[in-house]
């Protein structure tokens, strides 16, 4: 960015407007670890590939605070993280080293349940009752919304336990999509219906 | 609305690198760019959602840079005519190195007022406010800054530099 009224300036300087990606890349990652070792990394996140598309995944201090499809589009997910959590955000793959791990694990069908902290705090009253009550769903099984309602002690809340699926903050990772409905229609999905198909057939091909 | 601060660090990342480079010595340049966005990180949820944040960032900079100045100053011991900079890296005499010590070479304030404006983009005014100067003063320092240049950079190390 040069004053653009001043064309000669701009080209004698032009050498010094070269950018160093690398230099760059190193600076970053000095900035990742001073910020953790400082306590300001509110919100680190990366992205990993799967088969069902680029995941976002974010952590706070305490743990894992959300997974984001990319239909739910990745910046409008971190802007509203801006707004409920920090805007001290960067991109700090090694705090999510053990989420993205576990992540790639469960896709390539290896590991039957997450073992991670996770940071709740984006889902409130009963709907993080419903969420707290879905790992209690097994690998490769489903139940219907009417079931989650009942095991989260409410059983009329059969639309509040559709909306608190419909609003999961860690989708995968809390298994929302293992939540059907009871005439065996899948039902929506923060991700698409495609990609609950595709997370209940892994599950049904490996269970 | 606020930006997330890895945008901060994408958009404004290279900008302050240079804005670092051309008012520090190489090998202090890189510490003055990481404690600027650590400084700035720290700061950052309190910065006004409609603020120029480049100024902002060149503000810390700035006195990121007058903080290690200050510093080498009392380490160093005092000599009765400075010693002609020397670039020791990249490739000797290459049109961006010799032109990096050329702006080294020029008087502090102009090299302050030529990074800000010039590499920065900041308009006259915002440079003022940093140098504490008034506006017309940070505008004729810029162009001392650059006329200097044009000769010292034309007449040492690349004479087909020059434009008249």
């Amino acid at each position: 960015m040069t004053t653009a009224d001043e064309p000669e300036v701009l080209s004698l300087l032009e050498p010094l407007h070269e950018p160093d990606p690398e230099v760059l890349a190193r600076l970053h990652q000095r900035l990742e670890s001073s910020a953790q070792a400082d306590g300001l990394l509110d919100l680190a996140y990366r992205t990993v590939e799967t088969s069902v598309g680029q995941l976002l995944l974010a952590a706070t201090e305490q743990g894992l605070v959300r997974v984001a499809y990319a239909r739910e589009d990745h910046d409008l997910v971190l802007a509203r993280l801006v707004e409920l959590v920090s805007p001290r955000i960067l991109r700090a793959p090694r705090r999510l080293d053990a989420a993205a791990r576990q992540v790639e694990e469960y896709f390539s069908a290896g590991r039957r349940e997450f073992d991670l902290p996770l940071d709740l705090r984006l889902a409130k009253g009963f709907r993080r009752e419903v969420l707290a009550h879905l790992p209690e769903i097994a690998y490769g099984r489903t139940e219907s919304y009417a079931q989650v309602a009942q095991a989260a002690g409410s059983p009329r809340a059969v639309r509040a336990v559709g909306s608190a699926c419909a609003t999961n903050p860690l989708p995968v990772v809390v298994p929302c999509h293992r939540v059907v409905r009871s005439d065996g229609v899948l039902g929506g999905y923060v991700g698409g219906a495609e990609a609950k198909r595709t997370l209940l057939a892994l599950e049904a091909a490996a269970g | 609305m606020k930006q997330p601060f890895e945008r901060v660090v994408e958009e404004h990342g290279a900008t302050v690198l240079r804005v670092c480079r051309a008012i520090l010595p190489l090998h202090d340049a890189q510490d003055a760019w990481s404690e600027t966005f650590l400084a700035a990180l720290k700061a950052y949820p309190g910065l006004d959602g409609d603020a120029n944040v480049e100024a902002w960032l060149v503000t810390i900079a700035h006195r990121k840079a007058v903080d290690v100045t200050r510093a080498t100053r009392r380490r160093a011991v005092p000599v009765e005519t400075p010693p002609e900079s020397v670039s020791t890296d990249g490739v000797p005499g290459s049109h961006d190195q010799s032109l990096w010590d050329a702006v080294a070479r020029l008087p502090t304030k102009q090299r302050h007022a030529v990074a800000y404006h010039h590499l920065a983009g900041l308009p006259h005014k915002e440079v003022a406010a940093i140098l504490d100067v008034t506006p017309a003063a940070a505008r004729r320092s810029a162009a001392d800054g650059i006329a200097n240049l044009r000769r010292t950079f034309a007449t040492t190390d690349n004479p087909q530099g020059a434009r008249t």
